[in-house]
């Protein structure tokens, strides 16, 4: 038989360059990262085709839920509970929700994971005046948030909460909340990274203590201001 | 014709391609490799996401096939049928360069494409795909362990690993394509022999041993 070309044994070691030209180029992707990721967002903010919101941060919201499922709620079967260390413990309706005094607010929405969406108009009840409304007593410290996907929970000092750029919302992009934006109410904190706004509110627990949330069990910072936690240094968005 | 059906088939019939070893490295390593792109998918398209849900179980799932992907590679280096044919892929000879240049210029015609044991298409798919594994590896082992580094590298590495993502995506969709186009091929890895015919039109300067 003919023996075997010898440069298939003994040729160029291409495959070798190939190998290690792609992890080269990994490492220079990492530290090009910010500049390019700079220049692609400047891009998609410009693209009236939508298209670049296919692509990796081209833009807009990203679906994150902890829960197997969530179940769909409205304006019959809807409720809020303010509880806890309050004198005028209540249930909101959704109607109820709606009559009361609305505050927009419009603000960029920045996640810890690096996404951000410019701009984003946010509206619903200040928390602050529903904490008014339920008489806090003096013992309290903090709030405690659950939600009806039943998993889960977030937390805020009762000084933030009190911020006015903290909302119960019941509109986002001037639109009701839809189901998979966390609808038809979520908690809204402005200065704070997204996943503090926790979604499908469905519970308010005055406090003596913070007790972390969700992913804040998991690691990530109770007091998630933008710019000021989780080891980031984006804008404040508050 | 009972009898015939009983006489082994002509030795010369087929060639073997593929030792035991390596047909289970591929499968492995497919196997894990698909795991981590159906998890991607569903940790990063949204209507996936939504369907799912469960975000922290997909991600635990995607984070321990990504950990294991390398793995039957690393394991098989034990076998030596392998390492010839890491040797093989690894080196390209003149026959290499005219290959790429017909598939640049869409040449289809036998004569054009000579290729050993691998072709040329083959041996840069597995030098990239290899070190495109790795670049995830690292880059998600930056966004997994944040107090490892600098949080500002987790942004870049999230970035890094979409964008790999995306691009791996459509070259491991070629690999595929590629596959259910030449059945012969995909027989070679699953039952670790090709027909001569095969091995003769598609790798001419590949030469089986025995």
């Amino acid at each position: 038989m003919n023996p075997e070309p010898p440069e298939e044994r003994d040729g160029t070691p291409v495959g070798r360059r190939v190998f290690l030209g792609t992890l080269g180029l990994g490492a220079l992707g990492v530290l090009a990262a910010p500049a390019l990721q700079r220049g692609l967002e400047a891009l998609s903010g410009n693209d009236p085709t939508g298209l670049t919101g296919l692509l990796p941060n081209g833009g807009g919201f990203r679906y994150y839920s902890v829960a197997a499922s969530v179940p769909d709620k409205n304006a019959t079967d809807y409720r809020l509970t303010v509880d806890g260390l309050v004198d005028r413990p209540r249930g909101y309706t959704l109607a109820d929700l709606r009559a009361l005094p609305q505050t927009r607010l419009v603000r960029d929405v920045q996640c810890v994971t690096g996404w951000r969406v410019p701009g984003t108009p946010f509206e619903g009840v200040r928390l602050a005046d529903l904490l008014d409304a339920a008489g806090v007593r003096p013992t309290a410290r903090a709030l405690r948030f659950t939600c009806f996907d039943g998993t889960y929970t977030e937390s805020l000092t009762l000084d933030q909460a009190r911020r006015p750029d903290v909302l119960v919302a019941l509109r986002m992009q001037d639109k009701d909340i839809s189901h998979d934006h966390g609808g038809p109410v979520r908690l809204y904190v402005a200065p704070m990274y997204f996943y503090k706004s926790a979604k499908w509110l469905s519970g308010i627990t005055v406090t003596d203590r913070v007790k972390p949330g969700y992913w804040e069990n998991l690691g990530y910072d109770v007091d998630a201001w933008v710019g000021r936690s989780n080891g980031r240094t984006d804008e404040p968005t508050s | 014709m009972s009898l015939r059906a009983d006489t082994p088939a002509r030795p010369a019939a087929r060639v073997r391609r593929f030792s035991r070893a390596e047909r289970w490295i591929h499968r492995t390593t497919a196997a894990l490799m698909g795991v981590c792109v159906v998890t991607a998918a569903v940790l990063y398209i949204p209507q996936l996401a939504v369907l799912v849900g469960r975000r922290e179980l997909v991600v635990r799932v995607h984070e321990c096939a990504g950990l294991a992907l390398p793995v039957p590679v690393l394991l098989g280096l034990v076998s030596r049928a392998f390492r010839a044919d890491l040797r093989f892929l690894n080196r390209f000879g003149p026959h290499d360069r005219l290959w790429l240049w017909a598939a640049l210029r869409r040449d289809r015609r036998r004569q054009a494409r000579p290729a050993g044991k691998f072709n040329a298409g083959q041996k840069i798919y597995a030098a990239w795909i290899a070190g495109a594994t790795l670049v995830m590896l690292g880059t998600g082992l930056l966004m997994w362990f944040t107090h490892l580094a600098p949080l500002v590298w987790r942004t870049s590495a999230t970035f890094v690993h979409d964008w790999l993502a995306l691009t791996i995506a459509v070259v491991l969709a070629g690999h595929i394509g590629m596959a259910l186009g030449d059945p012969e091929a995909r027989k070679g890895l699953r039952t670790g022999t090709v027909s001569e015919e095969w091995a003769k039109r598609q790798h001419p300067l590949w030469r089986p041993r025995p």
